[in-house]
Protein backbone atom coordinates (compact mmCIF):
# COMPACT_ATOMS: atom_id res chain seq x y z
CA UNK A 1 0.00 0.00 0.00
CA UNK A 2 1.43 3.27 -1.06
CA UNK A 3 2.69 5.63 1.65
CA UNK A 4 0.39 9.05 1.84
CA UNK A 5 2.40 11.44 4.00
CA UNK A 6 0.87 14.16 5.33
CA UNK A 7 2.28 16.40 2.72
CA UNK A 8 0.79 14.11 0.10
CA UNK A 9 -2.13 14.55 1.29
CA UNK A 10 -2.65 18.14 2.17
CA UNK A 11 -1.29 18.66 -1.66
CA UNK A 12 -4.17 16.07 -3.25
CA UNK A 13 -6.66 18.30 -0.76
CA UNK A 14 -5.51 21.48 -2.04
CA UNK A 15 -5.80 20.16 -5.61
CA UNK A 16 -9.47 19.42 -5.28
CA UNK A 17 -10.18 22.59 -3.54
CA UNK A 18 -9.86 24.06 -6.83
CA UNK A 19 -12.59 22.87 -8.04
CA UNK A 20 -14.64 23.82 -4.96
CA UNK A 21 -13.56 27.36 -5.62
CA UNK A 22 -14.54 27.11 -9.14
CA UNK A 23 -17.67 25.62 -8.36
CA UNK A 24 -18.84 27.90 -6.33
CA UNK A 25 -17.64 31.02 -8.38
CA UNK A 26 -19.61 29.52 -11.37
CA UNK A 27 -22.63 29.13 -8.90
CA UNK A 28 -22.50 32.35 -6.77
CA UNK A 29 -21.98 34.05 -10.62
CA UNK A 30 -25.00 32.12 -11.99
CA UNK A 31 -27.31 32.14 -9.41
CA UNK A 32 -26.86 36.17 -8.94
CA UNK A 33 -27.65 36.18 -13.03
CA UNK A 34 -30.83 34.40 -12.45
CA UNK A 35 -31.73 36.51 -9.33
CA UNK A 36 -30.89 39.35 -10.59
CA UNK A 37 -33.73 38.56 -13.57
CA UNK A 38 -35.95 37.14 -11.21
CA UNK A 39 -36.11 39.98 -8.72
CA UNK A 40 -36.92 41.86 -11.45
CA UNK A 41 -40.19 39.15 -11.66
CA UNK A 42 -40.47 39.05 -7.85
CA UNK A 43 -40.89 42.84 -7.46
CA UNK A 44 -42.83 43.53 -10.61
CA UNK A 45 -46.18 44.39 -9.34
CA UNK A 46 -47.37 41.84 -11.72
CA UNK A 47 -49.13 39.74 -9.87
CA UNK A 48 -48.92 36.08 -11.73
CA UNK A 49 -45.18 36.56 -12.33
CA UNK A 50 -44.82 37.37 -8.64
CA UNK A 51 -46.62 34.65 -7.27
CA UNK A 52 -44.98 32.24 -9.28
CA UNK A 53 -40.99 33.49 -8.36
CA UNK A 54 -42.14 33.39 -4.78
CA UNK A 55 -43.61 29.67 -5.34
CA UNK A 56 -39.89 28.77 -7.16
CA UNK A 57 -38.14 30.62 -4.10
CA UNK A 58 -40.32 28.34 -1.47
CA UNK A 59 -39.33 25.55 -3.71
CA UNK A 60 -35.30 25.43 -3.60
CA UNK A 61 -35.75 27.51 0.01
CA UNK A 62 -38.04 24.51 2.11
CA UNK A 63 -36.16 21.51 0.33
CA UNK A 64 -32.85 20.30 1.03
CA UNK A 65 -29.80 21.13 -1.38
CA UNK A 66 -29.13 17.28 -1.39
CA UNK A 67 -32.23 15.94 -2.57
CA UNK A 68 -32.29 18.77 -5.62
CA UNK A 69 -28.71 17.81 -6.40
CA UNK A 70 -30.65 14.44 -6.72
CA UNK A 71 -33.14 15.50 -8.73
CA UNK A 72 -30.81 17.15 -11.14
CA UNK A 73 -28.95 14.32 -11.27
CA UNK A 74 -31.04 11.24 -11.20
CA UNK A 75 -34.64 13.08 -12.51
CA UNK A 76 -32.77 14.80 -16.01
CA UNK A 77 -31.06 11.07 -16.56
CA UNK A 78 -34.95 9.78 -16.69
CA UNK A 79 -35.41 11.68 -19.46
CA UNK A 80 -32.64 9.72 -21.53
CA UNK A 81 -30.37 12.89 -21.18
CA UNK A 82 -26.86 11.40 -19.70
CA UNK A 83 -25.86 14.45 -16.66
CA UNK A 84 -22.57 14.78 -15.88
CA UNK A 85 -21.81 15.26 -11.99
CA UNK A 86 -20.41 18.49 -12.77
CA UNK A 87 -23.54 19.47 -14.85
CA UNK A 88 -25.80 18.76 -12.24
CA UNK A 89 -23.80 20.37 -9.24
CA UNK A 90 -23.74 23.13 -11.73
CA UNK A 91 -27.69 23.35 -12.66
CA UNK A 92 -28.69 22.46 -8.82
CA UNK A 93 -26.13 25.49 -7.04
CA UNK A 94 -27.23 27.96 -9.40
CA UNK A 95 -31.08 27.38 -8.49
CA UNK A 96 -30.47 26.94 -5.50
CA UNK A 97 -28.40 30.57 -4.79
CA UNK A 98 -30.77 32.52 -7.26
CA UNK A 99 -33.84 31.58 -5.06
CA UNK A 100 -31.77 32.63 -1.79
CA UNK A 101 -29.95 35.86 -3.53
CA UNK A 102 -33.73 37.35 -4.84
CA UNK A 103 -35.34 36.44 -1.90
CA UNK A 104 -32.44 38.25 -0.14
CA UNK A 105 -32.19 41.15 -2.46
CA UNK A 106 -36.37 41.79 -2.69
CA UNK A 107 -35.64 42.42 1.02
CA UNK A 108 -33.43 45.33 0.22
CA UNK A 109 -35.51 46.40 -2.25
CA UNK A 110 -38.71 46.67 -0.41
CA UNK A 111 -36.76 48.36 2.39
CA UNK A 112 -36.80 51.51 -0.06
CA UNK A 113 -39.86 53.88 0.47
CA UNK A 114 -42.35 53.76 -1.96
CA UNK A 115 -41.89 57.42 -2.71
CA UNK A 116 -38.53 56.35 -4.81
CA UNK A 117 -41.20 54.52 -6.98
CA UNK A 118 -43.76 57.28 -6.97
CA UNK A 119 -40.83 60.00 -7.88
CA UNK A 120 -39.85 57.55 -10.81
CA UNK A 121 -43.17 56.49 -12.14
CA UNK A 122 -44.13 60.49 -12.10
CA UNK A 123 -40.98 61.39 -14.33
CA UNK A 124 -42.29 58.85 -16.97
CA UNK A 125 -39.39 56.12 -16.25
CA UNK A 126 -40.53 52.63 -17.36
CA UNK A 127 -40.54 49.82 -15.04
CA UNK A 128 -36.77 48.76 -16.10
CA UNK A 129 -35.83 52.12 -15.98
CA UNK A 130 -37.24 52.67 -12.62
CA UNK A 131 -35.30 49.96 -11.10
CA UNK A 132 -32.15 50.71 -13.00
CA UNK A 133 -31.66 54.27 -12.26
CA UNK A 134 -33.54 54.27 -9.19
CA UNK A 135 -34.00 51.50 -7.35
CA UNK A 136 -31.12 48.78 -7.67
CA UNK A 137 -28.32 51.40 -7.25
CA UNK A 138 -30.12 52.21 -3.82
CA UNK A 139 -30.73 48.93 -2.90
CA UNK A 140 -27.59 47.33 -4.10
CA UNK A 141 -25.96 49.25 -1.46
CA UNK A 142 -27.64 47.50 1.31
CA UNK A 143 -27.63 44.61 -0.41
CA UNK A 144 -23.94 43.84 -0.30
CA UNK A 145 -22.64 42.69 3.00
CA UNK A 146 -25.76 39.80 3.07
CA UNK A 147 -24.80 39.02 -0.20
CA UNK A 148 -21.09 38.52 0.69
CA UNK A 149 -22.48 36.55 3.53
CA UNK A 150 -24.67 34.37 1.64
CA UNK A 151 -21.65 33.05 -0.35
CA UNK A 152 -20.29 31.84 2.45
CA UNK A 153 -23.20 29.07 2.25
CA UNK A 154 -22.39 28.42 -1.57
CA UNK A 155 -19.09 27.49 -0.41
CA UNK A 156 -20.30 24.90 1.97
CA UNK A 157 -23.49 23.83 -0.13
CA UNK A 158 -20.30 22.42 -3.21
CA UNK A 159 -19.82 19.76 -0.19
CA UNK A 160 -22.94 18.40 -0.92
CA UNK A 161 -21.82 17.72 -4.58
CA UNK A 162 -19.56 15.16 -3.39
CA UNK A 163 -22.56 12.58 -2.81
CA UNK A 164 -23.23 12.92 -6.49
CA UNK A 165 -19.70 12.24 -7.63
CA UNK A 166 -18.20 15.09 -8.31
CA UNK A 167 -14.96 15.26 -7.02
CA UNK A 168 -13.81 18.72 -5.14
CA UNK A 169 -12.56 18.94 -1.35
CA UNK A 170 -15.19 16.91 0.49
CA UNK A 171 -15.01 14.08 -1.71
CA UNK A 172 -11.09 14.26 -2.07
CA UNK A 173 -11.00 13.80 1.07
CA UNK A 174 -13.58 10.89 1.30
CA UNK A 175 -10.98 9.21 -1.00
CA UNK A 176 -8.36 10.24 1.01
CA UNK A 177 -9.80 8.66 3.91
CA UNK A 178 -10.67 4.85 2.16
CA UNK A 179 -6.61 4.94 1.28
CA UNK A 180 -5.62 6.27 3.94
CA UNK A 181 -8.07 5.10 7.38
CA UNK A 182 -6.65 8.21 9.18
CA UNK A 183 -10.46 10.15 9.61
CA UNK A 184 -9.56 12.42 12.15
CA UNK A 185 -6.41 13.80 10.19
CA UNK A 186 -8.20 14.23 6.49
CA UNK A 187 -11.25 15.64 7.42
CA UNK A 188 -9.42 18.25 10.02
CA UNK A 189 -7.73 19.39 7.02
CA UNK A 190 -10.38 19.11 4.94
CA UNK A 191 -12.62 21.14 8.02
CA UNK A 192 -9.83 24.46 8.10
CA UNK A 193 -9.15 24.76 4.42
CA UNK A 194 -13.70 25.58 4.17
CA UNK A 195 -12.82 28.10 7.27
CA UNK A 196 -9.97 29.25 5.12
CA UNK A 197 -12.51 30.16 2.35
CA UNK A 198 -15.34 31.03 4.58
CA UNK A 199 -13.96 33.13 7.33
CA UNK A 200 -12.52 35.71 5.11
CA UNK A 201 -16.33 36.09 3.53
CA UNK A 202 -17.65 36.17 6.96
CA UNK A 203 -15.22 39.15 7.55
CA UNK A 204 -15.61 40.66 4.42
CA UNK A 205 -19.30 40.90 5.42
CA UNK A 206 -19.12 42.01 8.37
CA UNK A 207 -17.03 45.12 7.73
CA UNK A 208 -19.09 45.99 4.59
CA UNK A 209 -21.68 46.06 7.07
CA UNK A 210 -20.27 48.39 8.97
CA UNK A 211 -19.17 50.52 6.09
CA UNK A 212 -22.57 51.11 4.81
CA UNK A 213 -23.96 51.46 8.62
CA UNK A 214 -21.60 54.57 9.08
CA UNK A 215 -22.51 55.80 4.81
CA UNK A 216 -25.96 56.06 5.83
CA UNK B 1 -60.30 73.39 -23.82
CA UNK B 2 -59.98 72.55 -20.55
CA UNK B 3 -56.12 70.68 -19.69
CA UNK B 4 -58.02 68.49 -17.21
CA UNK B 5 -61.54 67.44 -17.17
CA UNK B 6 -62.39 65.32 -14.31
CA UNK B 7 -66.07 64.21 -14.47
CA UNK B 8 -67.91 62.20 -11.90
CA UNK B 9 -64.69 59.85 -10.49
CA UNK B 10 -65.55 57.48 -7.86
CA UNK B 11 -63.15 55.63 -6.25
CA UNK B 12 -63.22 53.00 -3.29
CA UNK B 13 -60.80 52.17 -0.60
CA UNK B 14 -61.97 48.50 -0.03
CA UNK B 15 -65.61 49.26 1.48
CA UNK B 16 -64.36 52.91 2.25
CA UNK B 17 -65.69 55.28 -0.34
CA UNK B 18 -63.11 57.63 -1.25
CA UNK B 19 -63.78 59.93 -3.78
CA UNK B 20 -67.87 60.05 -4.75
CA UNK B 21 -68.59 61.79 -7.94
CA UNK B 22 -65.99 64.11 -8.47
CA UNK B 23 -65.79 66.82 -11.09
CA UNK B 24 -63.52 69.50 -11.69
CA UNK B 25 -62.32 71.33 -14.85
CA UNK B 26 -58.97 73.23 -14.93
CA UNK B 27 -57.65 75.37 -18.12
CA UNK B 28 -53.95 76.25 -19.33
CA UNK B 29 -52.73 78.58 -16.71
CA UNK B 30 -55.18 77.68 -13.91
CA UNK B 31 -53.47 77.64 -10.25
CA UNK B 32 -56.33 75.46 -8.55
CA UNK B 33 -55.77 75.05 -4.74
CA UNK B 34 -57.74 71.71 -3.51
CA UNK B 35 -58.23 72.21 0.44
CA UNK B 36 -59.94 69.76 2.46
CA UNK B 37 -59.76 67.60 5.71
CA UNK B 38 -57.97 64.99 5.72
CA UNK B 39 -59.10 61.71 4.48
CA UNK B 40 -61.36 63.86 2.42
CA UNK B 41 -60.21 62.40 -0.75
CA UNK B 42 -58.27 65.76 -1.98
CA UNK B 43 -54.21 63.44 -2.34
CA UNK B 44 -56.16 60.60 -3.78
CA UNK B 45 -57.32 62.96 -6.71
CA UNK B 46 -54.36 64.43 -7.36
CA UNK B 47 -52.32 61.01 -7.64
CA UNK B 48 -55.17 59.74 -9.80
CA UNK B 49 -54.35 62.31 -12.01
CA UNK B 50 -51.09 60.91 -13.82
CA UNK B 51 -52.22 57.66 -12.39
CA UNK B 52 -50.48 56.55 -9.42
CA UNK B 53 -53.69 55.52 -7.88
CA UNK B 54 -56.89 53.83 -10.39
CA UNK B 55 -60.07 55.04 -9.89
CA UNK B 56 -63.22 53.20 -10.19
CA UNK B 57 -65.68 54.89 -12.51
CA UNK B 58 -65.55 58.43 -14.34
CA UNK B 59 -63.37 59.75 -16.35
CA UNK B 60 -60.52 62.23 -15.90
CA UNK B 61 -58.75 63.20 -19.37
CA UNK B 62 -55.66 64.97 -18.53
CA UNK B 63 -53.42 67.23 -21.38
CA UNK B 64 -55.68 65.62 -24.30
CA UNK B 65 -54.94 61.72 -22.87
CA UNK B 66 -57.77 59.47 -21.30
CA UNK B 67 -56.03 58.72 -17.75
CA UNK B 68 -58.08 55.53 -16.99
CA UNK B 69 -58.83 53.73 -20.28
CA UNK B 70 -57.37 50.23 -20.82
CA UNK B 71 -54.38 51.08 -23.19
CA UNK B 72 -53.32 54.59 -22.35
CA UNK B 73 -49.54 54.90 -22.42
CA UNK B 74 -49.42 56.54 -18.93
CA UNK B 75 -45.69 57.25 -19.77
CA UNK B 76 -46.57 59.38 -22.82
CA UNK B 77 -49.17 60.70 -19.58
CA UNK B 78 -46.40 61.76 -17.35
CA UNK B 79 -44.10 63.37 -20.00
CA UNK B 80 -46.62 66.38 -19.36
CA UNK B 81 -47.93 66.02 -16.34
CA UNK B 82 -45.55 66.58 -13.49
CA UNK B 83 -45.19 66.03 -9.76
CA UNK B 84 -44.11 67.15 -6.78
CA UNK B 85 -44.35 65.22 -3.27
CA UNK B 86 -44.73 65.84 0.48
CA UNK B 87 -41.64 63.75 1.26
CA UNK B 88 -39.40 65.43 -2.02
CA UNK B 89 -38.46 61.80 -2.86
CA UNK B 90 -35.60 62.70 -4.29
CA UNK B 91 -33.33 60.09 -4.90
CA UNK B 92 -30.49 59.99 -2.82
CA UNK B 93 -27.83 58.07 -4.74
CA UNK B 94 -27.17 61.48 -6.70
CA UNK B 95 -26.41 64.67 -6.23
CA UNK B 96 -29.11 67.94 -6.86
CA UNK B 97 -28.06 68.23 -10.72
CA UNK B 98 -27.90 64.37 -11.35
CA UNK B 99 -31.68 64.28 -9.82
CA UNK B 100 -32.87 67.02 -12.29
CA UNK B 101 -30.73 65.26 -15.52
CA UNK B 102 -32.06 61.87 -14.51
CA UNK B 103 -35.39 61.99 -16.09
CA UNK B 104 -34.42 64.04 -19.25
CA UNK B 105 -32.10 61.92 -20.59
CA UNK B 106 -33.91 58.70 -19.78
CA UNK B 107 -36.90 59.41 -20.62
CA UNK B 108 -36.44 62.43 -23.57
CA UNK B 109 -33.07 61.01 -24.36
CA UNK B 110 -31.79 64.04 -24.40
CA UNK B 111 -27.76 64.46 -24.51
CA UNK B 112 -25.65 64.67 -21.52
CA UNK B 113 -24.76 68.08 -22.49
CA UNK B 114 -27.96 69.51 -22.81
CA UNK B 115 -29.39 68.04 -19.76
CA UNK B 116 -26.32 69.29 -18.49
CA UNK B 117 -28.07 72.60 -19.44
CA UNK B 118 -31.55 71.96 -18.61
CA UNK B 119 -30.53 71.31 -14.79
CA UNK B 120 -28.55 74.60 -14.44
CA UNK B 121 -31.85 76.25 -15.98
CA UNK B 122 -34.03 74.77 -13.61
CA UNK B 123 -31.74 74.80 -10.34
CA UNK B 124 -31.44 78.75 -11.45
CA UNK B 125 -34.90 79.51 -11.24
CA UNK B 126 -35.66 77.77 -7.74
CA UNK B 127 -32.53 79.54 -6.65
CA UNK B 128 -30.18 76.60 -5.88
CA UNK B 129 -27.56 77.12 -9.19
CA UNK B 130 -24.40 76.79 -6.09
CA UNK B 131 -26.36 73.71 -5.08
CA UNK B 132 -25.81 71.45 -8.14
CA UNK B 133 -23.13 69.42 -6.54
CA UNK B 134 -24.74 68.85 -3.42
CA UNK B 135 -26.44 65.40 -2.42
CA UNK B 136 -29.94 65.45 -0.78
CA UNK B 137 -28.87 64.74 2.05
CA UNK B 138 -26.70 67.71 2.20
CA UNK B 139 -30.07 70.31 1.66
CA UNK B 140 -32.35 71.89 4.13
CA UNK B 141 -36.00 70.14 3.58
CA UNK B 142 -36.98 73.25 1.89
CA UNK B 143 -33.48 73.10 -0.58
CA UNK B 144 -34.47 69.27 -1.16
CA UNK B 145 -38.75 70.21 -2.43
CA UNK B 146 -36.96 73.15 -4.68
CA UNK B 147 -34.76 70.79 -6.15
CA UNK B 148 -37.98 68.37 -6.55
CA UNK B 149 -39.41 71.50 -8.22
CA UNK B 150 -36.75 71.63 -10.36
CA UNK B 151 -36.71 68.13 -11.31
CA UNK B 152 -40.30 68.53 -12.47
CA UNK B 153 -39.95 71.14 -14.75
CA UNK B 154 -36.79 69.69 -16.61
CA UNK B 155 -39.46 67.60 -17.98
CA UNK B 156 -41.00 71.09 -19.41
CA UNK B 157 -44.50 69.58 -18.27
CA UNK B 158 -47.93 70.99 -19.33
CA UNK B 159 -49.20 70.42 -15.51
CA UNK B 160 -47.40 70.86 -11.96
CA UNK B 161 -49.18 68.52 -9.45
CA UNK B 162 -48.01 69.57 -5.95
CA UNK B 163 -49.11 67.17 -3.00
CA UNK B 164 -48.40 68.98 0.03
CA UNK B 165 -45.55 70.54 -0.70
CA UNK B 166 -44.66 72.38 2.07
CA UNK B 167 -46.03 69.76 4.94
CA UNK B 168 -43.00 68.34 6.03
CA UNK B 169 -40.87 71.08 6.21
CA UNK B 170 -39.97 73.13 9.05
CA UNK B 171 -42.25 76.34 9.19
CA UNK B 172 -39.20 78.68 8.31
CA UNK B 173 -39.14 76.82 5.25
CA UNK B 174 -42.57 76.86 3.99
CA UNK B 175 -42.12 80.27 2.16
CA UNK B 176 -39.00 79.40 0.16
CA UNK B 177 -41.02 76.58 -1.64
CA UNK B 178 -44.29 79.12 -1.69
CA UNK B 179 -42.30 81.75 -3.53
CA UNK B 180 -40.95 79.47 -6.14
CA UNK B 181 -44.61 77.95 -6.95
CA UNK B 182 -45.74 81.52 -6.82
CA UNK B 183 -43.23 82.51 -9.58
CA UNK B 184 -44.30 79.41 -11.42
CA UNK B 185 -47.78 80.60 -11.46
CA UNK B 186 -46.89 83.65 -12.41
CA UNK B 187 -45.27 82.92 -15.00
CA UNK B 188 -47.96 80.60 -16.67
CA UNK B 189 -48.10 77.56 -15.39
CA UNK B 190 -51.11 75.30 -14.98
CA UNK B 191 -50.71 73.83 -11.07
CA UNK B 192 -53.18 72.22 -8.87
CA UNK B 193 -51.68 72.37 -5.90
CA UNK B 194 -53.67 70.02 -2.69
CA UNK B 195 -52.54 72.36 0.10
CA UNK B 196 -53.23 73.89 3.88
CA UNK B 197 -51.54 76.92 2.94
CA UNK B 198 -55.26 79.52 3.36
CA UNK B 199 -53.48 82.42 2.59
CA UNK B 200 -51.25 81.03 -0.40
CA UNK B 201 -54.31 79.43 -2.00
CA UNK B 202 -55.78 82.79 -1.47
CA UNK B 203 -53.12 85.14 -2.95
CA UNK B 204 -51.94 83.01 -5.56
CA UNK B 205 -54.66 80.48 -6.53
CA UNK B 206 -57.22 81.59 -8.96
CA UNK B 207 -59.23 78.92 -7.93
CA UNK B 208 -60.18 77.39 -4.82
CA UNK B 209 -61.72 73.79 -4.56
CA UNK B 210 -62.80 72.76 -1.28
CA UNK B 211 -62.91 68.66 -0.74
CA UNK B 212 -65.18 67.25 1.82
CA UNK B 213 -66.48 63.44 1.87
CA UNK B 214 -64.90 62.57 -1.18
CA UNK B 215 -66.65 65.28 -3.15
CA UNK B 216 -66.13 69.01 -4.08
CA UNK B 217 -68.02 70.41 -1.95
CA UNK B 218 -67.73 74.12 -2.64
CA UNK B 219 -65.58 75.74 -5.42
CA UNK B 220 -64.93 79.39 -6.64
CA UNK B 221 -62.10 82.13 -6.99
CA UNK B 222 -60.83 82.24 -3.36
CA UNK B 223 -60.83 85.50 -2.34
CA UNK B 224 -64.70 85.47 -2.80
CA UNK B 225 -64.73 82.35 -1.37
CA UNK B 226 -63.07 82.97 1.32
CA UNK B 227 -64.16 86.09 1.56
CA UNK B 228 -68.06 84.63 1.37
CA UNK B 229 -67.97 80.84 2.67
CA UNK B 230 -71.51 79.37 1.34
CA UNK B 231 -71.56 76.17 2.89
CA UNK B 232 -71.35 75.51 7.07
CA UNK B 233 -68.77 72.79 6.49
CA UNK B 234 -66.16 75.30 4.89
CA UNK B 235 -67.14 77.96 6.88
CA UNK B 236 -66.17 75.07 10.17
CA UNK B 237 -63.08 74.08 8.16
CA UNK B 238 -61.60 77.85 7.88
CA UNK B 239 -62.50 78.43 11.39
CA UNK B 240 -60.64 75.98 12.42
CA UNK B 241 -57.81 76.93 10.56
CA UNK B 242 -57.89 80.35 12.26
Amino acid sequence: MADFSFWVILENLLKATQWTVILSLVAFVSGGIVGLILLFLRVSKIPALERAVAGYIEFFQGTPLLMQLFLFFFGVALFGLEVSPWLAAWLALTFWTSAFLTEIWRGCVEALPRGQWEAAESLAFSYIEQMRYVILPQAARIAVAPTVGFSVQVVKGTALTSIIGFVELTKAGTMLNNATFRPFLVYSLVALIYFALCYPLSLYAKHLEGRFNVAR
Amino acid sequence: MSLVSIKDVRKNFGNVEVLRGVSMEVAQGDVVAIIGRSGSGKSTLLRCINGLETYDSGSIKADGIEVGAKDTDLRMLRRNVGMVFQQFNLFPHLTAEENVMLAPKVVNKVSDHEAKALAAETLAKVGLAEKAKSYPSQLSGGQQQRVAIARSLAMRPHVLLCDEITSALDPELVNEVLRVVEQLAKEGMTLILVTHEMRFARDVGSKLVFMHHGKVHEEGHPKEVFAAPKTPELQNFIGSIG
